[in-house]
Parts: structure tokens; sequence; C-alpha cells
């Protein structure tokens, strides 16, 4: 593995593999050292959350970060070029991790660079390490990644989190609930996808009674903004809340994900249950993003 | 000069390229980015017993390789092209679909980088279910759905 750009470049195999790293350095079986180490956080577009997991990552290796964040320090006003920019960033780093909202810019970084490229999100496209720390997640808590029943819940048109994960996951086989209000539902392209590795799927408008035969729960949040009038939102935003009563029927191992920030899409009586897992999800992205970073720097 | 009278004219040496897709062949003239100094003919809507109706295009002078027109596959299907020398014909091949394609697609996704930045556009091409995908956004368009850029 040279760069870390699509899901879609990766083989069961190196996902596997990355799972192990992940889980071996959360042990402290594994103990990457990373001293006179730079990573270069190139931040395109804003992400707090995903930086600062990066960031953790590094120096918990004892690796050190420059940070790029924001619109306003990208050479681009200055008439610089893209190349140029990433070209000198280059010059500075040991692994360049990126995140912006142009989509294939992440791809062609890394034709560019000599360093290895990570792709911390690439608009709509690709957010590879959240799908990996969300398979961390799923092994961690399941004890495999192999035929498992999950339910995508919220809006799963817009949220590039679901796709990464449901396409992801749909190399182990599993068996789908998407939870959506109609307009929101799971694209036909991924859907086909699916339907092409003979995943089973079912589509659903309600989450209450349908997540009692689920092993994982993955909740993603409902933009206002998506629908065209507030009042259709007031109306069916209820649909898509869980709350602890629903959990009373649930699977002893279910695990409620979330890819945070949370708004009010998990009710917060949730969090003390034995289900919610999306809090020690969050740290699970600073191992995986350890293993990446260790990976594409020459570790085993 | 009638349609009839291009039709059977003959080309000395050059290529030519038969079995275009009715009302496409400006577009395959196009992808071929034939200089000046070459004399085309083209035929319109010339009746084929082989895809019904057809467009025809001689190109005189010039020989193309197959890899140069492999490429007019992703607009017409089933072209033949002909190698044409002193009036004999020395090459006959159906054109296959190519595995690639570059610069020659423009992304239809206007958040793709090679839509902002000074990238040549790359796709990879499923010649079964007639699908590219982008090689930067990975965004899967059919073939119908793409714009060649000239
Ligand atoms: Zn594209």
């Amino acid at each position: 593995m040279k760069n870390l750009i699509s899901m879609r470049d990766l083989s069961k195999q190196e996902i596997l593999h990355l799972m192990e790293v992940a889980a071996k350095i959360e042990a402290g079986d594994i103990v990457p050292e990373m001293k006179r180490k730079v990573a270069a956080l190139l931040f395109f577009e804003p992400s707090t959350r995903t930086m600062f997991s990066f960031d953790t990552a590094m120096k918990r290796m004892n690796g050190q970060t420059i940070i790029m964040s924001g619109t306003q320090n990208t050479s681009a006003k200055k008439g610089e070029s893209f190349a140029d920019t990433l070209q000198t960033i280059a010059q500075y780093s040991d692994i360049i991790i990126m995140r912006s909202p142009v989509e294939g810019s992440a791809r062609l970084a890394s034709e560019i660079v000599d360093v290895p490229v990570v792709n911390a999100g690439d608009g709509a496209n690709q957010h590879p390490t959240q799908a990996l720390l969300d398979l961390y997640s799923i092994i961690k808590t399941q004890g495999k990644l192999e035929n498992l029943k999950i339910g995508l819940a919220g809006d799963l048109r817009f949220g590039r989190t679901v796709h990464s994960l449901a396409q992801a996951i749909a190399k182990f086989g599993a068996e789908f609930k998407f939870i959506s209000p109609k307009f929101l539902q799971m694209p036909q392209y991924i859907k086909d996808d699916l339907s092409e590795q003979n995943i089973k799927f079912q589509e659903f408008v309600e989450m209450d009674g349908n997540i009692d035969d689920l092993d994982i729960l993955y909740v993603t949040r409902i933009q206002k903004e998506r629908f065209a009038d507030p009042e259709d939102y007031e109306k069916v935003k209820g649909s898509y809340i869980l709350e602890k009563s629903m959990l009373s029927n649930v699977k002893d191992n279910l695990k409620v994900l979330h890819p945070l920030p949370r708004v009010d899409e998990i009710s917060t009586d949730v969090d003390d249950t034995e289900y919610a897992y999306y809090f020690p999800q969050a740290k699970n992205g600073v191992y995986t993003r350890e293993a990446i970073i260790h990976i594409l720097l020459g570790g085993e | 000069m009638s349609v009839k009278q291009i039709k059977v004219n003959a080309i000395k040496n050059g290529t030519v390229i038969d079995h275009i897709t009715a009302g496409r062949v400006l577009k395959v003239i196009d992808i071929l980015n034939i200089n000046d100094n070459n004399s085309v003919m083209i035929g319109m809507n010339l009746n084929s017993r082989k895809i019904g109706k057809k467009d025809i295009v001689k190109i005189e002078n010039r020989e193309l390789s197959e890899q140069e027109a492999n490429s007019i596959a992703l607009i017409s299907p089933n072209v033949t092209l002909i190698i044409i020398k002193d009036f004999e014909v020395t090459k006959k091949v159906e054109l296959q679909m190519p595995d690639s394609i570059e610069k020659l697609i423009v992304c239809p996704n206007s958040k793709c980088i090679t839509n902002s930045d000074e990238v040549t556009s790359k796709f990879k091409i499923d010649s079964i279910s007639k699908t590219v995908r982008c090689h930067y956004c990975e965004k899967k368009y059919s073939l119908e759905e793409l714009k060649i850029k000239i």
C-alpha cells in the first residue's frame, strides 16, 4: 500500500491486515515510533474532528504535524498551482493527509508527490479512513465482518460515510436495512453495486420496529437544509431519532454507531445503554489512523 | 457532389472509417483531430446492409492506427477501420472499445478535479455495461451521457 485514496483500491486482505495492525496498536503489541517524522495535514475544507483524530494519532506515535486548515491559508490566492503547493509541502513532510471539497483531489495529489498521501475526505467521493474506523469498530464489537445484519439510518442519499461503509462491508457479505425518508434513500448506483454482489437489502421509512434483528445500527444526521419545505422536515424527523425505548427488544450484541457530530438523531438517554458505541468509535478512529500511517510509512 | 458520388469515390492512399452510427460522423472527425492537409470526404445516412443507416468518412493520405481510432468506438460501436494503399485494401479491422481513455471526455461531475484544475481527464471503460468511471472522482457514467471534448 503506497497511498490510501479510495476504499475501491483495497482488497479484503488489505482491509483485514489493517484491522489487525490497529488492534495490535490498541493492545500495545505494536508501538510505532515516528520520532523525527512529520505529517502534513492539509485541510482545504475544515473538519475539526478528522483533523484532531489524525493529529492525535501522529502524536501518540511521537511524530510531529504541520497543519494547514481552512481555505484562507491556501496558496491558491497567490496564484500558486495545486501541484506546486503539494510539491513544496512534500519537501517538509513524510506523509500528506489531505481533505478537500474537490472530488479526486487526493488521487491527483498522490500522482504529484512521492510521499504517501492519505485521503481524509474528497467532497462527496471517498473518506476511506472513516470507512476503515467503522469497520474496525464493527469487527471489534462483533468479532467478525462476515455476514452481519446492518441497519443504515438517516440521510442515505448524500451521506458519503454510509456509501463507503455499505460498499466496504459488502465485500464481506452482509444483509442491509436502509432506513430513510423516501427522497433520501440509498442511491440507485450503490443498490446496483450491492445487487451485483448478491447482497440483500430492504428499505424502510421508520426506525422504530425495524431494528430488532440488527447487529449494527449506523445512524447519520438528516440535515434540515435538504428539505425544500422546513415543515416536511418537522413531519418526518421523529421517524429517524433513536430513542432508548426503541431498544427494548434488540439483540444483545447490537451496537449503535454514528460518525459524529450528533445533533438530536440519537437521544442522549441512549448514551448510558450497553448499545451506545459512538464515542468508543471515535477513539477507534485514532488506532485505525495510527495503523494507516504506520503501514504507509513502511511498518509491517 | 452528391452523397452517392462520395460513397463510391475511391481514395488512393489513406483511411476509410465505415459503419459509423448515422449522425455521428462529425463527432468522429472531431475525435480524430484531422489536420488541414488531409482531404476528408464524408457520407451521411447511407444505406447499410449491416447497420441500416450509416455514416462514412474517408481521409486521404493519412494512415490511422487502431490505437488512434479506437476511441471512436466510444461514440459509435461496430465501426470498421480500412487502410488503403494504392487503391488496395491492405487492412480491415473492426474497432474495439479501448480499456481506458484520456483527454477526450469531460467529466460530467462539476465537483471533479478535472473540471477545476489543469488535469488530463482519465476514464476506465467497461465495454460490457457500456459505462465509464472517472479515474479521479470515481463517478460512473453511461457512454450516452458523456460529452466529448474537442
Ligand atoms: Zn470526475
